[in-house]
């Protein structure tokens, strides 16, 4: 019987295996910020060990990173002593141990999951961790990459292996196209409403089906990014010529021959026909349609057409315990459209959502239209260097002549590390991952949506799809 | 690691799914660069209200949680919060994979039951708060007054909790297999 795409990935990293014991994996990747790796360096001191490979690590400043700043700005600049400590720190360490860092300032900065696609360092077929959940992002590649706690991250940086159980496997069909107007974000939040949070437990999951294959990189990434939003270990995306164009003349990719030679090798990188997965998920991405999270966790999520749902319409116990509780903690009531639902922050940005094609879709929308009175509306891309490009294609214009601020690069409002946060009882729509009680800030209210529903959004005030706007008046 | 063979303890019922890791340790507290002293940031948001279980239960060291406890972000600050505010072992009938792997790395125990059983320890717990619930790792077994139910751990895991082992330390002893696997790395694989 043939094998998956993880099955194939996982033989190829395997360094040793032994009856009754984890597999033991070699790490092509790790990623480093600043929050997760201060005690994982601290652990090495103490052990008295090396960083087994420091060639095989990249680090940058994202979470704690102010947006606000003068694209010069220092650790200085930063007025949280403690973020600013944190910071200081990796800078350290990274010059102790030789990492190759990022820092606030470099054109090379980003959020994490951004800069490595960016400089193609993440290739196909490779295992990638970081000490970050959205790790998974990378899977849009054909690269197995999932998030690790600290302890893993000492680990890697020890031995550059991990210890692992070999993980069951799943595949997510998609058949179909999304129709116009949609975007894999919506996808992603409808896959994750029918599934649940723990629906992906202990699988790494391939997605598959015409809606990927037509679908650009960028949109792999952010369908990988939110595996992990219903439990998934890791998400996979099988590399083809979409993949291989979106490399080809990166900084790190591969150059000349070597090139030839991994295009080679990343071709056999496909689910065998005769392949079983434990487990399928079969969507149609014909019936996808703009799509929004009214609860606390991302499951909690239906088509923006759609009501409030009334918890009493679900079975007794955690579940309905859960919805009632999120409907409290979101101010909300069971029956209200959604489209009726106001907000005072909009947010675009994240791993998630603060690719070029993000904020193209976004400026689309915005082009002659301006965000709502009494509305605060802040970009955020992912890298400085998308930040460049987006102003290079007068993107940066399109969003502040709306009336959007236009930022630097960092996590920002995705989780509230830094200055960018919601107040207590404020809402907001937000093209990030996770729409958890605080995360954007204590007492914060997230509406997860796509950029596009973002923008339009910030310009009624309430929560739309760009099919809801009045057309823009032209010749005025 | 302190070796971990069989933990006896009073324990707190937590009647909630979905318990990411941003509500164990909101994010505010990871700006901190030590492994120590997050206890005090355990839940905090939610021990704001004074009917909150960790509020009305004192000195628990077993945590009986709802389905797919530890969702979310990878932070390990969730374990350290937790072991640091004194639990032991967490029971759920489902855990986020993440946070499960950083409790058997960081000395918490996550025990996955059904959710019959783990519906009956929090019934026994919340009409008897002194009732002792015991975790036996060499048995995979919790056991309270009535109830006695097996879990599942793999082999190996359990021997290095049981042993307290280093896991740097354990895969350092195959540094040979280590280097000759990088000796067969393809070329085209980035340095950065």
């Amino acid at each position: 019987m043939g094998t998956t795409l993880a099955e194939k990935v996982w033989e190829a990293h395997l360094v040793r295996r032994a009856e009754g014991e984890p597999d033991l994996l070699y790490i092509d990747l790790h990623l480093v910020h600043e929050v997760t790796s201060p005690q994982a360096f601290d652990g090495l001191r103490l052990a008295g060990r090396p960083l087994r490979r420091p060639d095989l690590h990249l680090a940058t400043e994202d979470h704690n990173v102010p947006t606000d700043l003068l694209a010069d700005a220092g650790t200085a600049d930063i007025a949280d002593p403690v973020s600013r400590v944190q910071v200081e720190t990796l800078r350290r360490n990274c010059a102790e141990f030789g990492v190759r860092l990022h820092p606030m300032g470099d054109a090379g900065q980003g959020i994490v999951h951004v800069i490595g696609p960016q400089l193609g360092v993440t290739q196909p077929g490779m295992t990638i961790v970081c000490g970050d959940s959205h790790t998974s992002t990378h899977g849009a590649f054909g690269a197995l990459a999932f998030g690790i706690g600290t302890s893993e991250v000492e680990h890697v940086m020890a031995t550059q292996t991990l210890p692992l159980v070999r993980p069951k496997t799943m595949a997510v069909t998609v058949e179909g196209s999304l129709p116009p107007g949609t975007t894999p974000k919506d996808l992603v939040l409808a896959l994750i409403a029918q599934v649940g949070t723990g629906g992906g437990q202990g699988h790494v999951v391939e997605y598959r089906g015409q809606a990927f294959e037509e679908m650009s990189m960028e949109g792999r990434m952010t369908v990988c990014n939110m595996s992990i939003e219903w439990g998934a270990r890791a998400g996979m995306v099988a590399p083809d010529d979409t993949t291989f164009a979106y490399l080809q003349g990166r900084p790190e990719a591969p150059q000349g021959d070597d090139w030839d030679a991994a295009v080679a090798s990343w071709r056999t990188l496909r689910t065998d026909d005769d392949a079983a997965f434990d487990k399928e998920v079969v969507l149609d991405a014909t019936t996808i349609t703009p799509f929004v999270t009214w609860g606390t966790n991302p499951a909690q999520g239906v088509p923006l057409g759609d009501v409030v749902p009334d918890p009493q319409s679900l079975p007794a116990g955690g579940e309905r315990d859960a919805a009632e509780r999120a409907l409290t903690y979101m101010g909300l009531t069971a029956g209200t459209p959604l489209r009726e639902v106001a907000v005072d922050t909009v947010f675009l940005g994240s791993c998630t959502n603060a690719r070029m094609e993000d904020l193209r879709a976004a400026a689309d929308v915005l082009r002659g239209r301006r965000v709502a009175d009494g509305v605060r509306a802040i970009v955020v891309p992912g890298s400085m260097l998308v930040k460049l490009q987006a102003e290079q294609e007068g993107l940066d214009r399109v969003f502040t002549d709306a009336g959007f601020d236009w930022r630097n690069a960092g996590c920002s409002m995705c989780l509230g590390m830094n200055p960018d946060t919601l107040a207590p009882g404020e809402r907001s729509a937000s093209t990030s991952n996770r729409n958890f009680e605080g995360r954007q800030g204590r007492g914060g209210r997230t509406h997860l949506v796509s950029p596009p529903v973002a923008a339009a959004t910030a310009v009624t005030g309430r929560l739309t799809a760009p099919a809801d706007l009045p057309p823009v008046q032209t010749g005025a | 690691m302190d070796p971990f063979t069989t933990h006896t303890g009073t324990a707190a019922a937590l009647r909630r799914n979905d318990v990411d890791t941003d509500q164990i340790i909101p994010s505010d507290w990871l700006k901190r660069v030590q492994r120590t002293g997050f206890g005090e940031g355990l839940f905090s948001e939610w021990r704001q209200d004074p009917s909150f279980v960790l509020n009305r239960v004192q000195g628990a060291s077993v945590l009986l949680a709802g389905e797919d406890f530890g969702t979310g972000s990878s932070r390990e600050h969730a374990v350290w919060a937790l072991t640091d505010f004194g639990f032991r072992a967490v029971v759920s009938p489902r855990f986020g994979d993440i946070f499960r792997s950083n409790s058997l790395k960081g000395g918490l125990l996550p025990v996955q039951l059904p959710s019959d059983v783990v519906a009956a320890l929090m019934d026994l717990v919340e009409a008897d708060p002194a009732a002792p619930v015991t975790v036996d790792l060499g048995a995979r077994e919790v056991r309270a007054e009535g109830i006695a139910a097996s879990f599942e751990l793999d082999d190996f895991t359990r021997w290095r909790l049981m042993e307290g082992l280093d896991d740097i330390g354990l895969t350092l002893r195959h540094e040979a297999e280590i280097s000759a696997f990088e000796q067969q790395r393809p070329a085209f694989l980035p340095h950065v």
